[in-house]
């Protein structure tokens, strides 16, 4: 019961908090519902009992890349962009984009879960280990090729942005 | 959970290209504060000193050949084609750099730890097994190449080159990822060989759903190789990009995107290749129609080296049409060929190009015959061999790709591939009749002699080119045996 009433508590925040972040005219209006959002996507983490994601997502998303978002916004001279008048008139796609998702979602609501196949979910953590412990334990042993070269990628983006904000080549 | 032994030194030695990679090309930009000098020829030459070290342990490697790190990477006879392939590809594009940045005054350690980034992420790619694996390896070469691309920062047009292509290319990678997403989702594995076997298993999920995952990825890597309708970036970006940087973009990244699509395609989705086959089908005949028919109308040639870059992905995409382990073959047997001309056609335009690369135009190659003789005959050769005249890698590549075609039966594929070569031939016999039959221009009275460094960058992939032109056998039966991908 009270599952229940958090998941749609959060689901309202990630929701309403999407429907601003693209409604609204203020870009830093926007980005404070954008931190709702993600604040609420936390939430649905931290209900499903993975604790890690739960911390990552509030350091990575609400605190680090979102306050980068408002730095940003605040550099750069908004104000005349919010004057402006939308100029586009994808509307008649967009109804036609949003009918055919419907009719998908209402398709598979009315068919049910089994209608579609889903890989068998991953076993249970025992409680003693914890999430955060068999994510590492899988992350370092399984998984430690892809973790460390995705080091390297982060390595050739650092480069990237040194070249292109250098004074001179 | 056993906590496995990763770090075993077999699985080490299988990934030694990488890391050799990965080391020299950190250690160059160490190494640049501390020699304090700004001269590029120190760090090309250890970067294709990492590169000849790099093929050799890919050859060492294939030795001792097998899977790695729990089945991620796999070490065979078609992963070490694709990694001598990119590794050679780096070398052709470090040789002619070296004049190249000297006239643009834009030598930095940068220029090649990027470069060597971007080929140890082409390297992982030929050698994944493993969908994250795969993703990892395309990000790093597709970051590396995106800065490499707008490197010329004061120039406009590389700066147009650059966002053009990391924006296209972020929603490309973006499509392949939601692919990998519900492959997880629907098999509850990332790696190809377990995948294959769900797909194929009793307990196989929808065919509707793996097609989806299928479709997504193919965006994404249609993006990649630039095949239609996937190909609009690539005449711009080729134009934008410095010329030694385009000439990598039209054969390294390139090749090793055709690599994880045929191992994905010819292992995962094997089973539902009757469902894929028609998209591969349209997808090689637009790309050989719009890039021949585009290449006719440039002026610049790099632009219409990119358009004639989208036909030759589609005489690619023919190969894969023909879903047999003789169109996996004549695959990698083109793509070597490919490599070899059309890295030395843009070495050619990179050399002629000048300061500020002004001369790009067809106009610009007239008369080179009789200033430069020598670099006219080794461009020939190139042109001749991107045709598809006999004697030459190009004509056994497309030779085979038909062949491969007609034993699978695409007998109209094969006719309007065979149209479309016919097409080609005009705009490259064009290039050929200026600088030959023309009074020599601007451009050509004013270009550089040539270092020896440059007349390498052209003898080798000319040699290379009449190798597989008149040798074939010595690749393809190699190219033959590797075919055979572990499902």
């Amino acid at each position: 019961m009270l599952d229940t009433v958090l998941f749609y508590s959060f689901a309202v925040l990630v929701l309403g908090g999407g429907i601003l972040t693209i409604t609204r005219r203020n870009a830093v209006h926007s980005a404070i519902s954008l931190i709702v959002s993600l604040l609420g996507v936390a939430g649905l983490y931290l209900l499903q009992a993975a604790e890690f994601l739960f911390a990552v997502q509030i350091v990575l998303y609400v605190g680090g890349i979102m306050v980068l978002f408002l730095f940003v916004i605040m550099l750069v001279n908004l104000d005349d962009a919010a004057k402006v008048r939308e100029y586009n008139r994808q509307w008649i796609v967009a109804l036609v984009a949003v009918a055919a998702v419907g009719a998908e979602l209402g398709y598979f609501f009315h068919r049910g879960a089994a209608s579609f196949h889903i890989a068998e979910t991953a076993a249970a953590v025992p409680v003693a280990v914890g999430n955060t412990e068999a994510l590492a334990d899988s992350l370092f042993s399984e998984y430690l090729l892809p973790f460390e070269i995705a080091s390297l990628v982060l390595l050739v983006a650092v480069v990237g942005s040194v070249i292109m904000a250098k004074k001179r080549i | 959970m056993p906590a496995s032994p990763i770090f075993n030194p077999t699985d080490l030695i299988r990934f030694l290209p990488e890391i050799i990679l990965t080391a020299m090309g950190t250690l160059i930009m160490v190494l640049d504060p501390l020699l304090n000098r700004r001269e590029s020829k120190v760090y090309g030459t250890l970067s294709l000193a990492t590169l000849l070290a790099a093929i050799l342990a890919a050859i060492y490697a294939y030795s001792d050949a097998g899977p790695a790190f729990g089945g991620m990477l796999i070490v065979d006879g078609f992963a070490t084609f694709f990694r001598v392939l990119v590794l050679g590809v780096g070398i052709l594009t470090i040789l002619p750099s070296f004049s190249f940045l000297k006239r643009q005054q834009a030598e930095t350690s940068e220029f090649h730890a990027l470069l060597l980034f971007s080929i140890a992420g082409q390297s992982i790619m030929a050698a994944a097994n493993d969908l994250i694996i795969i993703f990892i390896g395309l990000e790093i070469s597709s970051i590396a190449s995106y800065i490499l691309a707008g490197y010329l920062r004061d120039d406009k047009r590389a700066n147009e080159a650059a966002l053009k292509y990391f924006l296209l290319g972020s929603f490309a990678t973006g499509f392949f990822l939601y692919g990998v997403a519900l492959i997880y989702g629907e098999t509850g594995s990332i790696n190809l060989s377990v995948v294959h076997a769900v797909v194929t298993g009793p307990d196989a999920p929808l065919p509707v759903m793996v097609g989806l995952a299928a479709a997504l990825m193919f965006v994404g890597l249609a993006f990649k190789v630039s095949a239609s309708p996937f190909q609009i970036w690539a005449p711009d970006v080729y134009q934008g990009a410095p010329t030694p940087v385009s000439a990598f973009l039209s054969a390294g990244p390139k090749a090793a995107a055709f690599a994880i699509f045929l191992r994905i395609f010819m292992t995962a989705f094997a089973p539902i290749g009757h469902a894929w086959a028609p998209l591969v089908w349209a997808s090689a005949l637009l790309s050989m129609t719009i890039g021949n028919f585009a290449a006719l109308l440039q002026t610049n040639v790099k632009r219409m080296l990119a358009y004639s870059s989208i036909a030759h992905a589609g005489y690619v995409m023919v190969a894969l049409a023909s879903r047999s382990e003789v169109g996996i073959a004549a695959a990698m047997f083109y793509l070597a060929a490919y490599a070899c001309m059309n890295v030395g056609a843009f070495a050619v335009v990179s050399h002629l190009s000048g300061k500020g690369e002004r001369y790009q135009s067809i106009e610009d190659f007239a008369g080179l015959a009789q200033k430069q003789p020598f670099v006219a005959a080794m461009l020939s050769i190139f042109l001749l061999s991107l045709i598809g005249v006999p004697l030459t890698g190009g004509f056994f590549g497309k030779f085979y790709i038909f062949k491969a075609a007609l034993e699978s039966h695409l007998v109209w594929l094969t006719v309007l591939g065979l149209l479309n070569s016919a097409v080609a031939a005009y705009y490259y016999l064009r290039l050929l009749v200026m600088m030959y039959f023309r009074d020599p221009g601007e451009a050509a009275s004013s270009a550089e002699p040539l270092t020896p460094a440059f007349s390498a960058a052209l003898i080798l992939p000319a040699i290379g080119t009449l190798v597989l032109g008149i040798f074939p056998g010595w690749v393809l039966d190699f190219a033959g045996r590797s075919a055979s991908l572990v499902k």
